[in-house]
């Protein structure tokens, strides 16, 4: 019975650009194989790891790149944290939104899940991460292999992304 | 054998089946009749690990091939002959939108209005001390006489300059030691100003200008200083004096007759034409102190702003005319055999070789002798006031080549000259001073203009020369009728010279310019930075991408980075909108353009660089869902890479409405 919804819909679709009407009523004609797909993908994603990468504790783990070792002050500096709000703003929010998964991770309550060197690292050369980081090669995988692009920022700006990111 | 073993030996490979060797060896036999003497051949065992640059490595000089009809510049690697870039100058492109952007299509602005197209023929390297600097290169527009310069850091046609009063732009674009001019002469001499007039008054009515435009030595920006108006002779080809001869610019001429028809016959009736000595430090000084005569012209000067990522064109409405009898000891002639059309000096400064084109020998001019024949008055008469030195008190010696048609010099700083014989076919090494021909090797065929690293400046670098042949003939498999012409590169580090390989170029390369990839390597500019962008369409951030209209024109302000353009979903925009995408490359990183393209769009895609704005307007002329797309392979998700334009009747009254991922 369902699938002669869909047919119907087109049908009547056609009948309205025929005649010239504007608006067409959405019509969700493939909503049977979507949630097939969505049933599929919850049963066989976490067969290697339980927990998926951007949902992963992993803060002992500094990832690979030129930040070894960085201790953060208990204090959230505002004035840095300001200037990482625009930076990320320019550079990132194509692709990130802070509370909301999009083209990549949400930020919600990264430095739970993440070090601060791995944050860093992980701006400064995506690449590299992806080539040699367990966890950042999955969640290119997680998130549909849209790979991080490097925007060639300094330490410093990608040091006030991450106090911005302590504000979220 | 031991030269197909070495072949072998060269591509790693160790199993070498018998019969391909045979077949190998056939090849060389029949290769080797087809030509005479296959001893030059590329086939010979040295010349293909001289020319072999591995996966990895790069080549060690870069050379600029000037592409003649196409209207472009292109890159290739020496030794490889690998061509690395087509650089649009004077002409539309659509691989990367040249001419067909919005920010771009004012560079082609010309007083003939938007044209196109050009012939490019002579590259020249910007220099400091006589020593080139890789900062830019120059390039003259033939037959809308333009000169165009282009950065050696992004590879772009950073300004475009009409010259006014020129036609036949062909004695250009050449350097001086310290890029203080371009220097562009005219081939063809036409009424100066224009005006409707009898062809056959020709004589003594038209004049040759030759321009020097000033160069500033910052920003690079061109300037025309002063145009020489010069008798009606056709300025061929010319080139700067360099060390003692600093200051003085020499032109080769034919036609002295002045003749309007039938040129091939009516322009070689002199014995001798001239080379004519310039000299511009004193005609700069002339005009530096109020002289020379303002005349209204109107001609364009198009610059191409890195900030703003925008070409604009400013009209300009006066040039600066000097009469060269009025600035007297500037300008002089020296009798030259036979048409001469190569004009080259040597990395001293003393020789001035005139390349007599009909005839078989070279005659080499001595700037030392010429001063004292300018010191001691010896004139031979002169030409519309201009004096004409004796051929025997500045002639330093004669080639006596052997060769017929000797075209074009260039010097290895070791004391040789390199020059080519187009109808004779080869290439004749000489040596500066005893005039002594060292070693000559046949090109396949019909060679013009040839390059050394450097080889016009006070600086060569004498290893390698590329011949840009005419004619391909056998090179390639032949089909159609016209094939890519053919560049052959020779060693010249020993004392003969060695055939070690031939290449396909694009369109017609006439003359080329080439130099160490050192010199480029470090300014090589990667991407331009976001925060840099002044165009004023641009979005800097994706939360101001947005979709405006005013009247018919519907603005569309969008980003993208890999793999999605921000909005990619647009409605509300009717049939018979001007509809301009605006398009801002997120990607700060290196070697990661988007492209852009609509279906029906009627000019061309863009290729929008790291941080850059680019336009493209679209006028929609049927209702529907439009899609497009990112025409560059960006990601592994660059399939995912579009967008849809929802077009309505021109009567809807939808408003306007854009998003992403809603």
């Amino acid at each position: 019975m369902k699938s002669c919804i869909p047919i119907c819909a087109c049908l009547f679709s056609l009948l309205l650009i025929a005649c010239g009407g504007k608006e067409e009523k959405k019509e969700d004609g493939f909503s049977v194989t979507r949630t097939k797909t969505e049933q599929k993908s919850e049963s066989t994603a976490p067969v290697t790891d339980e927990v998926p990468a951007s949902k992963r504790v992993i803060l002992d783990e500094k990832g690979v790149g030129q930040i070894k070792s960085l201790t953060l002050d208990p204090t959230i500096d505002t004035a840095m944290a300001e200037a990482g709000a625009a930076i990320f703003k320019t550079n990132c929010t194509a692709c990130h939104k802070p509370y909301k998964r999009f083209i990549g991770p949400s930020f919600d309550g990264i430095l739970e899940r993440r070090s601060p060197e791995w944050i860093m690292n992980m701006i400064l050369d995506p690449q590299l991460m992806v080539e040699q980081d367990r966890c950042a090669k999955d969640l290119l995988v997680e998130f549909n292999g849209a790979a991080m692009a490097n925007q060639n920022l300094t330490v410093e700006q990608s040091r006030s992304i991450l106090e911005y990111f302590r504000t979220l | 054998m031991n030269n197909i073993k070495s072949n072998f030996k060269l591509k790693q490979m160790k199993k070498i089946s018998y019969s391909v060797m045979a077949l190998f060896a056939a090849a060389t036999l029949f290769t080797g009749c087809n030509q005479q003497g296959s001893a030059n051949g590329a086939l010979s065992s040295s010349a293909a690990e001289k020319v072999y640059v591995a996966p990895g490595e790069q080549d060690e000089y870069y050379a600029f091939l000037s592409g003649g009809y196409s209207g472009n510049l292109t890159v290739y690697g020496l030794p490889s002959g690998r061509m690395f870039k087509e650089i649009p100058v004077f002409s539309q492109f659509p691989t990367s939108g040249y001419g067909y952007s919005e920010e771009t299509k004012p560079m082609l602005n010309t007083s003939f209005g938007f044209v196109p197209w050009d012939d490019l023929h002579h590259p020249d390297i910007s220099q400091t001390n006589g020593e080139l600097d890789g900062r830019w290169i120059f390039v003259n527009g033939n037959n809308t006489p333009r000169i165009a310069r282009v950065s050696l850091s992004t590879f772009e046609t950073e300004e475009i300059i009409e010259i006014p009063n020129s036609a036949g732009n062909h004695s250009s674009s050449f350097i001086t030691e310290n890029t203080e001019y371009v220097i562009a002469g005219t081939r063809f001499s036409v009424p100066v100003p224009q005006r409707d007039m009898p062809i056959n008054e020709y004589k003594g009515n038209f004049k040759g200008a030759l321009s020097f435009i000033s160069v500033a030595p910052e920003t690079g920006r061109l300037d025309i200083k002063f145009q020489v108006l010069m008798p009606g002779f056709n300025y061929d080809l010319s080139h700067p004096g360099r060390g003692a001869s600093h200051g003085w610019h020499f032109f080769s001429t034919y036609n002295t007759e002045e003749s309007n028809s039938l040129m091939e016959v009516n322009a070689s009736q002199n014995d001798k034409d001239f080379i004519a000595a310039v000299n511009w430090k004193k005609i700069e000084e002339y005009v530096n102190n109020g002289g020379g005569t303002k005349m209204a012209a109107n001609y364009a000067h198009n610059v191409y702003n890195d900030e703003t990522h925008m070409g604009t064109t400013t009209m300009k409405k006066e040039v600066l005319t000097v009469d060269p009898t009025e600035v007297p000891g500037a300008v002089f002639f020296l009798p030259t055999p036979k048409s001469p059309h190569g004009c080259d000096v040597d990395p001293s400064g003393e020789y001035i070789i005139g390349a007599g084109k009909l005839s078989a020998d070279l005659t080499v001019h001595s700037f030392t002798k010429m001063l004292s024949a300018i010191e001691g008055e010896k004139f031979d008469g002169e030409a519309y006031g201009i004096p004409i030195l004796k051929f025997e008190d500045v002639m330093a010696g004669v080639v006596r080549s052997g060769g017929l048609g000797p075209l074009h010099t260039e010097f290895d700083g070791k004391g040789n000259a390199y020059t080519t014989f187009f109808i004779s076919s080869e290439v004749v090494k000489w040596q500066l001073g005893s005039w002594e021909v060292i070693d000559r090797k046949p090109t396949y065929y019909s060679v013009g203009h040839l390059m050394i690293p450097g080889g016009n400046s006070r600086k060569p670098f004498g290893k390698y020369v590329v011949a840009m042949n005419k004619i391909t003939k056998d090179r390639y498999l032949p089909t159609g009728p016209e094939m890519e012409h053919s560049a052959q590169i020779y060693d010249i580090s020993g004392e003969k010279m060695e055939l070690i390989y031939d290449f396909p170029t694009h369109g017609e390369p006439h003359y080329a310019a080439g130099c160490p990839a050192e010199l480029l390597r470090d300014n090589s500019k990667k991407i331009y930075r976001l925060d840099e962008n002044k165009h004023p369409y641009a979005v800097t951030s994706p939360d101001q991408a947005r979709v405006e209209r005013s009247g018919k024109e519907v603005h569309i302000y969008m980003s993208t980075i890999r793999s999605h353009f921000t909005p990619d979903n647009i409605e509300g925009i009717k049939v018979g909108d001007k509809v301009y995408f605006h398009i801002t490359n997120h990607e700060q990183d290196f070697d990661v353009p988007h492209g852009f393209s609509i279906i029906g769009q009627n000019t061309s895609e863009l290729l929008i660089m790291p941080g850059q704005t680019k336009t493209s307007i679209w006028e929609p002329k049927q209702v529907g869902v439009w899609p497009f797309y990112c025409t560059d392979f960006c990601s592994a998700l660059h399939q995912e890479m579009q967008g849809y334009v929802r077009v309505s009747p021109a009567s809807s009254s939808l408003p306007l409405s854009w998003s992403l991922g809603e």
